[in-house]
């Protein structure tokens, strides 16, 4: 029987309601979903009301001078804030990004801010990601090869290289898989667009002589085929990569070695 | 106090830290069968070295002639002469085999017609023992060289099946009453449990401490914990005086932007439109070493020269170059322009200022990566059980400044290093130091001691007390009385910790906990900065003293040791440069007559 409601247990409440700062005139709502491990409660939205004279233009800043002025409770991961880390991937205004460079001034009215989708929540923003990186490690992400090393560098063109462009950047921030429908429904089987981009990028590779295993190892109903072109993934890559199309081009290849 | 079950883990090995040394010190480790433990407090490839941009130096030579000798004059004028000969001539020499092992490891690095790596000039880096022209030594991957690195070492880590323990967090090192490091107590954030490690060895690979600074490039996660622990247990940091500020973070928000820009011909210009660094570096210009660079432009906006309406910055200028060569060698760059400083670089220059970048100072070492603990007779004794490497250490490959693209060298070299020397000193049979009980539960109570801390500072304005007073007054140019007024301020913090106040009680994600943790390690890291500068009365390298404005080799050409006692009490020692090299000159080594002290001009 298809569930159409969530859980008891998983069914939003309103949270805490934070003061709004004395004085201010340039005021922002910003609605941030919460849930702790140590309460038996719901999960709930808090509403708190930021200064924006004195904060900096990203979703990060407002969310760094909430836990430093006004609740330091407030739990998310962030480190290198500049776009490269992928520690703060969250929900903001619906679109799976980085809370580092997805600037304030891109949402209409109320900020809402929630974790990534379809994952389970360690605690307020921040998702368990084990099985999202157990599936990358699954492909293999490293160089393998068969011929002898050789004393210097493995050679490769300029234009082999720049096939590596578009995938490489990548900074498993997990915004495309946790934006897939098809990965909502089997993220069990299906690896999902960041796993798979990170495939393509070792097939892709002019120095890797494993592509036959590679391709072996992708050819199964769900790892690969779960890809619907639903282009979510593409949509929403804070890196401005296109996951999809490193998707198609390996069932493009599983189709080549087969004529 | 509450009851905290201790969880035991039995390794030859543990490694603090998954950044690029963590990872190539984990990797080493795992090749050679030692049962080893990688503990981090992020994901391996959210450590800081994924924001490094513009390359890894080595003397491969593929864009024209090129020598490791060269490679470390470069290094020892870089340092000052403060610089561990030994080390520099160790970490240079071994570059081309570690560039080469890190391009079969699948670093996609940007390639030359030939398909060779990719090589491009960077500030310091010249020919012919200071002599000849700018050589391109940065091997680059775009300007993506840190990210391609990270990420490929830790594919690596998974295909030598390393075993991680991911968001733990180390509070601090089991000392035996000998003076041997026998593990470290960490907390799983994901949980809450405590887990002892038990290790023949640990290394720490934490990376630095740039948060002690108000605006920096370094990551939020950069706190300082390696050094923080060394002087929780009693051992010196050294060199913390020598702070890098990169000439080029951008004005206000602080990203980094490469000194690349200026390998691929980028340069800075002043209110007047002047090309400003021709005046103080004739011959190498742009691409003069970090320091010089950051005093030169301080000096322009001082003297009124500044770019802005405040004019209290400097442009760099990007605009002429070829936009192919931007696509291609900075796109990283022109996308950070974009989103922090809304500017189009095919159009516009980039507003910048020196920002802090980079420890050189950090947990002493031999070139091997063991930690010293330097005692009157021995000053180059050694911490039995303790490694250090990367950031946190000080080797000292960079003495008093670091040239670009030797940090990323570090990590690998200096890595490996430590596994190689594990894999001699440790002894596989014997059994994991039996766990000390009254040492653990002096750890677990000052971690429940925090946790329950209900004083009347917030962490947050303790921190931005800390970094305020360190940008005042330990920033690109020092004075007595900047540094006597600082040790004051940043004594008044250290005291004010006692009274902090945590929110969050809770032991599963507590980031306010986390947070609390890391600024006790930070202001660790500051203390031993602001002090050591107070004393050292000489100007060398990344330290520029008005008051004292010339180096003084005579005086101070001499390691500082710093530790600071619960009190905030700062004992400061000092151990002797290792000015010999490797090798001698009839070995095939370093001719010394190159290496001997002069004026550092660029």
């Amino acid at each position: 029987m298809v569930q159409l409601t969530l859980p008891k247990n998983s069914r939003m409440t309103t949270g805490k309601t934070w003061p709004a700062p004395e004085g201010a005139t340039n005021v922002r709502k910003v609605k941030i979903y919460r849930w702790s491990p140590d309460e038996e409660k719901n999960p709930s939205v808090d509403t708190y009301f930021v200064d924006m004279d004195h904060c900096g233009p990203m979703v990060l800043d407002v969310l760094i001078k909430i836990k430093n002025e006004i609740d330091p409770t407030l739990t998310f991961r962030r480190s290198c804030r500049e776009g490269i880390c992928g520690s703060c991937a969250m929900n903001i205004d619906g679109i799976n990004t980085l809370a580092c460079i997805y600037g304030t001034d891109e949402i209409k009215g109320d900020i809402k801010i929630y974790p990534l989708p379809h994952m389970p929540v360690v605690k307020d923003l921040i998702p368990d990601l084990t099985h999202f990186y157990a599936q990358h490690a699954s492909i293999m992400p490293w160089l393998e090869t068969k011929t002898n090393r050789p004393a210097e560098e493995w050679r490769q063109s300029i234009e082999d290289r720049s096939k590596l462009d578009g995938l490489y950047e990548c900074v498993m921030c997990a915004s495309c898989s946790t934006a897939c429908p098809s990965y909502w429904w089997n993220s069990d089987r299906y690896l999902g667009p960041a796993a798979l981009l990170h495939a393509y990028r070792w097939i892709i590779d002019s120095r890797d002589e494993a592509t036959g295993e590679r391709l072996d190892d992708l050819e199964d109903p769900f790892k690969l085929y779960r890809c619907h072109t639903i282009m979510n993934c593409a949509k929403t890559c804070p890196k401005g990569l296109n996951p999809a199309k490193a998707i198609a081009e390996i069932k493009k290849m599983m189709v080549e070695r087969t004529i | 106090m509450a009851a905290y079950e201790l969880i035991d883990h039995d390794y030859d090995v543990v490694v603090v830290g998954a950044g690029g040394a963590g990872l190539r010190a984990t990797l080493g480790m795992a090749e050679q069968g030692l049962r080893t433990a990688c503990v981090t407090k992020v994901f391996p490839t959210r450590s800081h070295t994924v924001a490094a941009q513009g390359g890894i130096a080595a003397s491969l030579g593929n864009m024209g002639p090129d020598n490791w000798k060269w490679h470390m004059y470069d290094t020892i004028k870089g340092s000052d002469w403060l610089g561990d000969n030994d080390t520099i001539e160790y970490v240079t020499r071994e570059a081309p085999r570690a560039v080469y092992e890190l391009e079969h490891y699948g670093v996609p690095f940007s390639r030359t017609e030939e398909g060779k790596i990719y090589q491009r000039p960077f500030g310091g880096h010249t020919s012919e023992f200071g002599e000849g022209p700018a050589t391109s030594r940065a091997c680059a991957a775009a300007d993506r060289t840190g990210h391609a690195m990270l990420h490929t070492l830790y594919g690596q880590s998974l295909k030598h099946n390393a075993e991680f323990y991911i968001e733990y967090f180390a509070l601090d090192l089991i000392m035996s009453d000998s003076g041997a490091c026998e593990g470290i107590i960490a907390w799983k954030l994901d949980d809450g449990t405590m887990h002892r490690f038990n290790a023949k060895m640990v290394v720490l690979a934490t990376g630095g401490a740039g948060r002690t600074y108000f605006s920096a490039t370094s990551a939020h996660t950069c706190t300082g914990d390696g050094g923080g622990m060394v002087i929780r247990a009693g051992l010196p940091l050294q060199d913390m005086e020598f702070v890098q500020f990169h000439p080029t973070g951008i004005y206000g928000a602080g990203m980094l932007i490469t000194e690349g820009v200026r390998g691929e011909g980028g340069y800075l210009t002043n209110s007047e439109g002047e090309r400003f660094m021709e005046r103080y570096a004739p011959t190498y210009k742009d691409l003069a070493s970090r320091d010089v660079v950051s005093r030169c432009m301080t000096l322009e906006i001082r003297e009124g020269r500044g770019v802005g309406p405040k004019k209290d910055h400097i442009y760099l200028n990007l605009s002429h170059l070829p936009p192919e060569v931007i696509h291609e060698r900075l796109p990283g760059i022109a996308e950070s322009a974009r989103i922090f400083a809304g500017v189009d670089v095919t159009r516009e220059p980039i507003p910048v200022l020196p920002t802090c970048h980079y420890n050189m100072g950090g947990i002493p070492t031999n070139y091997w990566g063991e930690v010293l603990n330097p005692t009157k007779d021995d000053p180059d004794a050694v911490v039995p059980g303790l490694m250090a490497a990367g950031e946190s250490a000080s080797a000292s490959l960079h003495g008093a400044n670091r040239l670009g693209t030797n940090s990323l060298l570090d990590l690998v070299v200096m890595g490996r290093a430590t596994s190689i020397r594990a894999g001699e000193v440790i002894d596989r049979k014997a059994p994991c130091p039996e766990p000390d009980q009254a040492k653990s539960d002096a750890i677990l109570e000052r971690f429940d001691r925090i946790r329950n801390a209900s004083g009347s500072y917030a962490t947050a304005d303790l921190r931005l007390e800390m970094q305020h007073t360190m940008q005042n007054d330990a920033a690109v140019f020092r004075t007595q009385q900047s540094l006597a007024d600082g040790c004051t301020a940043i004594k008044a913090v250290w005291d004010k910790l006692s009274d902090v106040k945590v929110t969050d009680r809770s032991l599963i994600w507590n980031s306010d906990l986390m947070e609390t943790l890391e600024l006790e390690n930070l202001m660790a890291n500051a203390m031993t900065i602001m002090y050591g500068a107070e004393a050292r009365k000489e100007s060398r390298g990344a330290q520029a003293r008005e008051d004292f404005p010339d180096r003084d080799d005579k005086n101070w050409r001499k390691h500082t040791l710093a530790t600071v006692d619960p009190s905030g009490a700062v004992s400061l020692t000092y151990r002797p440069v290792h000015v010999d090299p490797l090798t001698t000159f009839k070995e095939g080594g370093i001719d010394v007559k190159k290496i001997a002290p002069k004026v550092r001009v660029y």
